[in-house]
C-alpha cells in the first residue's frame, strides 16, 4: 500500500508523509518510554492500582490522535497513551494520574487510565469502556446544533466492548444521527484473557459496518504508515460529512490486560506471526530503511523520551498527595445540595 | 388558566426551552408525536430541531445526553417509563453522576422519569425508583406531589448544575389540577408541611402525599391530628423539617410506593432513630409496597401499594403504641 502511493506522489507530499511518520514515531516512542516507566514504578510498589500498558497498539492509537485536531473530541481506552499524547495530553496529565496527585486532573479522584479534560475533548473514561462512544456522539450532537462544524470525534474501543449493548446503541444512534464519528476497533485478539472466538462469531468485525449503515475501514495495526494512512482518510471523511466511520485494526496486545497479569494464554503461534510484530520496531526498522533516519537519530529521540519522562516523575514523585481532610466529599456541583454527613 | 401535573410538566418544559436555548428534550416519540403521555405535546412543533426523537436505547440515550452536558447544553432526557431507565442505569450512575466528582465539570441533565403504579399497568411500567437513584452520590432526585411543584421543581432541575432523577408520578397526571401555575417555587432539597397536626407525623412524596392527606382528614373525624410531611426532594432529604415535625408529635410513620427493602422511609427512620431517638414516644414506623413485582390486576394493585385505608391503619396503630 506504501509503494503505491509512492509512486503517485509529488515530492512536497513525499516530504510530508516523512515528516508525519517521523511525528507519529516520536509520539510512539514517548508513549513506549512512558508506559515502560510505569510498569516498572508499579513493579517497584511505587503506584497504586492498575497500570495499563498500550505495548503493540500505538501505531494504532498515535494515528487516531494525529488525525485529529485542536476542538475535535478523542475518547481513548486503556491503551491509548500515544494517541492522548498526540491529541495534546501533557506527559504530567499522565504521570499525575497514576501517581493521584492532588495536582493532575483527576485530583486523587479517579486514577491511571481513568483521565481527562473533558472540555478540552479529552474524554474521561469510566470502566464499562463501550459506554464512552455515545457520549462522543453526545458531543458531537452539541456541536451541530449549536452550529458548530467540522469537528470529528474518535472513540477508541477494543475486540470485547464490541460486544457489550452500549457499542449497538451508540452506533446506531451515531448512524441515524449521522454524526461524524470515527469509532476505532483495535482488535488485539484477547479482551483480557478472552480469545476471540469467544467474544464474536463473524468474520471480522468490520462486517458489522454495513449492518449498521455506517463506512467500514481494515488496518494492520503493526503498521505505522497503514494506520497514518487509514485514521486520516477516516477522519477526513467523517469531517466531510461522511457520518460514521467504523475502523477494524488488526494487532496483537504485547503486554497483559494489565501489569498485574502476565499473558502466559496467549498463543505462541500469535506471538511470532505477522500481527505479533512490534509496530515500534517496525516503525524504526521502517525509518531506516527509507533513511529517513540513522541509528545515532533514533538513540538520540530515545535519550529525549527518557529524559522528558524521567524528569516528569521526578517532579510528580515531589507533589503531595490529596488530602483527605481537606476534601470536601461533595459529589454535586450544587454544594449546597450535599447531604450532611453523620461524623 | 387551569392545568393538570401533566400539563405543569408540559408547560414547564416550554418555559425552559423558550428561555434558555441550551435546553433540548431527548427521548422516544417524544417529537411530533408529543410523547407516551404527550408531556411534550406540540414542543416540536414550537422548538423545531430541539425536541428529538430517539432511538430505543436508554444507555446511548443517557450517554449522548451526558456529551451534550459536557458540550455546554441543559439535556432533558424523557425516559418513557421510570422502569426503562434501568437500561441506561449504568450511564446514569457510572457516567452522568461521577462526572463531576471526577473531573469537575458539571453535567446538567434532567431526566424525566413518568414513575408509580397505575392500574393495569403490570410489573413493568409501574415502578417507583427513587430509592434506587436516591443510593448513588451525584444525583439529586426529586418526588413533586403537587401540580404546582411538578412545575416549579421542573423548571429547578433543569437550571441545576447536576443531573437531577425528576420522578413524575403517572397517577397524578391527569387527575391532578391547580388553578394556576406557580410563579415562585420553594427552594430544592426544602420539604413542605403539607398538613399541621400533633399527634403523629406521617413523612411521605409523590403520590403517596394524597393517600396521606386523605387519612389526615379521616382521622381528624376521630380526634387525631395527623401532621403530613410532603419532602418533595428525596435526596437531598429534609430532615430538619423531619425532626421538626416528629418534635412536635413524637410519632413517626414514614410511607412510600417503592419497595420495603432500604430506601428512602427506611432512610427517615434512620435519621430520625439516630438524631431524634429522644424525641420519639413510640416506636417509628415505616409503610411501602410489598416485595414483590407491582402487579397487573387492579385487586392486587390496589393492595399492593400503601393506600389510605392501609395508612390508616398504621397511623392507627401507631398513635395506640
Amino acid at each position: 500500500m506504501v509503494s503505491s502511493v509512492l509512486s503517485r506522489e509529488t515530492g512536497a507530499e513525499a516530504a510530508s508523509r516523512r515528516e508525519s511518520y517521523i511525528e507519529a514515531y516520536r509520539w510512539m516512542l514517548l508513549a513506549r518510554t512512558l508506559d515502560d516507566k510505569f510498569a516498572s514504578l508499579y513493579r517497584a510498589g511505587k503506584l497504586q492500582g492498575g497500570v495499563f500498558l498500550g505495548r503493540g497498539q500505538e501505531a494504532l492509537s498515535v494515528a487516531a490522535g494525529l488525525a485529529l485536531r485542536k476542538g475535535d473530541v478523542f475518547a481513548p481506552l486503556i491503551r491509548d497513551l500515544a494517541g492522548r499524547l498526540a491529541f495534546g495530553e501533557p506527559v504530567v496529565d499522565a504521570v499525575r494520574t497514576y501517581y493521584g496527585s492532588a495536582l493532575g486532573p483527576m485530583r486523587g479522584r479517579d486514577g491511571n487510565v481513568h483521565r481527562g479534560r473533558p472540555r478540552e475533548g479529552l474524554l474521561p473514561m469510566i470502566s464499562h469502556l463501550g459506554a464512552m462512544i455515545s457520549v462522543v456522539n453526545g458531543v458531537l450532537f452539541a456541536r451541530r446544533m449549536k452550529g458548530v462544524a467540522g469537528t470529528v470525534g474518535v472513540a477508541s474501543i477494543g475486540d470485547g466492548a464490541t460486544s457489550t449493548g452500549s457499542f449497538h446503541e451508540a452506533i446506531n444512534q451515531a448512524a441515524v444521527e449521522k454524526l461524524p464519528l470515527v469509532l476505532v476497533i483495535a482488535n488485539n485478539q484477547y479482551a483480557y484473557s478472552t480469545f476471540t472466538d469467544r467474544q464474536f462469531a463473524c468474520q471480522a468485525l468490520v462486517d458489522k459496518a454495513p449492518g449498521y449503515g455506517v463506512t467500514g475501514w481494515t488496518v494492520n495495526g503493526t503498521d505505522l504508515a497503514d494506520c497514518l494512512d487509514v485514521l486520516t482518510s477516516a477522519v477526513a471523511r467523517a469531517r466531510g460529512g461522511g457520518g460514521p466511520q467504523l475502523v477494524e485494526a488488526h494487532l496483537l496486545r504485547l503486554c497483559g490486560h494489565g501489569e498485574h497479569d502476565d499473558a502466559g494464554y496467549v498463543d505462541p503461534r500469535l506471538k511470532s506471526s505477522e500481527m505479533g510484530r512490534d509496530c515500534l520496531k517496525v516503525a524504526e526498522e521502517f525509518l531506516l530503511k527509507q533513511d529517513w533516519a540513522g541509528r545515532d537519530q533514533l538513540q538520540h529521540w530515545r535519550g529525549e523520551s527518557i529524559e522528558k519522562v524521567d524528569q516528569t516523575v521526578a517532579q510528580v514523585q515531589r507533589e503531595a498527595g490529596p488530602d483527605p481532610y481537606r476534601e470536601d466529599w461533595c459529589a454535586l456541583a450544587s454544594k449546597h445540595l450535599s447531604e450532611p454527613h453523620p461524623s | 388558566m387551569s392545568a393538570t401535573y401533566l400539563e405543569a410538566i408540559r408547560e414547564a418544559q416550554a418555559r425552559a426551552l423558550a428561555e434558555d436555548p441550551r435546553v433540548f428534550i431527548y427521548g422516544q416519540d417524544v417529537g411530533a408525536f408529543g410523547g407516551a403521555f404527550k408531556a411534550t405535546k406540540n414542543l416540536a412543533k414550537e422548538f423545531p430541531g430541539r425536541v428529538i426523537d430517539a432511538p430505543i436505547s436508554e444507555d446511548a440515550i443517557v450517554g449522548l445526553a451526558v456529551g451534550a452536558a459536557i458540550d455546554g447544553l441543559r439535556p432533558i432526557v424523557e425516559m418513557q417509563f421510570a422502569d426503562f431507565s434501568i437500561v441506561g442505569f449504568n450511564q446514569i450512575v457510572n457516567q452522568a453522576a461521577t462526572l463531576f466528582w471526577r473531573t469537575h465539570v458539571p453535567c446538567p441533565i434532567t431526566f424525566r422519569l413518568p414513575c408509580g403504579g397505575t392500574s393495569g399497568s403490570g410489573p413493568f411500567h409501574s415502578q417507583s425508583l427513587e430509592t434506587v437513584y436516591a443510593h448513588y452520590p451525584g444525583l439529586v432526585v426529586m418526588t413533586p406531589a403537587t401540580v404546582e411543584d411538578a412545575y416549579g421543581m421542573l423548571l429547578a432541575a433543569v437550571t441545576l448544575e447536576d443531573p437531577v432523577i425528576f420522578c413524575e408520578h403517572k397517577l397524578l397526571y391527569y387527575h391532578l389540577k391547580a388553578d394556576k401555575l406557580p410563579t415562585e417555587a420553594l427552594p430544592v432539597g426544602k420539604a413542605r408541611i403539607a398538613r399541621v397536626g400533633r399527634d403523629l407525623t406521617i413523612v411521605t412524596y409523590s403520590a403517596m402525599l394524597h393517600e396521606a392527606l386523605v387519612v389526615a382528614e379521616e382521622l381528624a373525624g376521630e380526634g387525631t391530628e395527623v401532621e403530613v410531611v410532603d419532602l418533595r426532594t428525596v435526596k437531598p432529604l429534609d430532615t430538619d423539617t423531619v425532626m421538626a415535625s416528629v418534635a412536635r408529635t413524637g410519632r413517626l410513620l414514614a410511607v412510600g410506593e417503592s419497595w420495603p427493602w432500604g430506601g428512602v422511609t427506611a432512610e427517615i427512620v434512620a435519621r430520625v432513630t439516630s438524631e431524634g431517638f429522644n424525641l420519639l414516644d413510640a416506636p417509628p414506623q415505616r409503610l411501602n409496597a410489598k416485595d414483590t413485582p407491582v402487579p397487573f390486576h387492579p385487586n392486587l394493585w390496589k393492595a399492593h401499594r400503601p393506600t389510605a385505608g392501609t395508612i390508616a391503619a398504621a397511623a392507627r396503630n401507631l398513635v395506640r403504641m
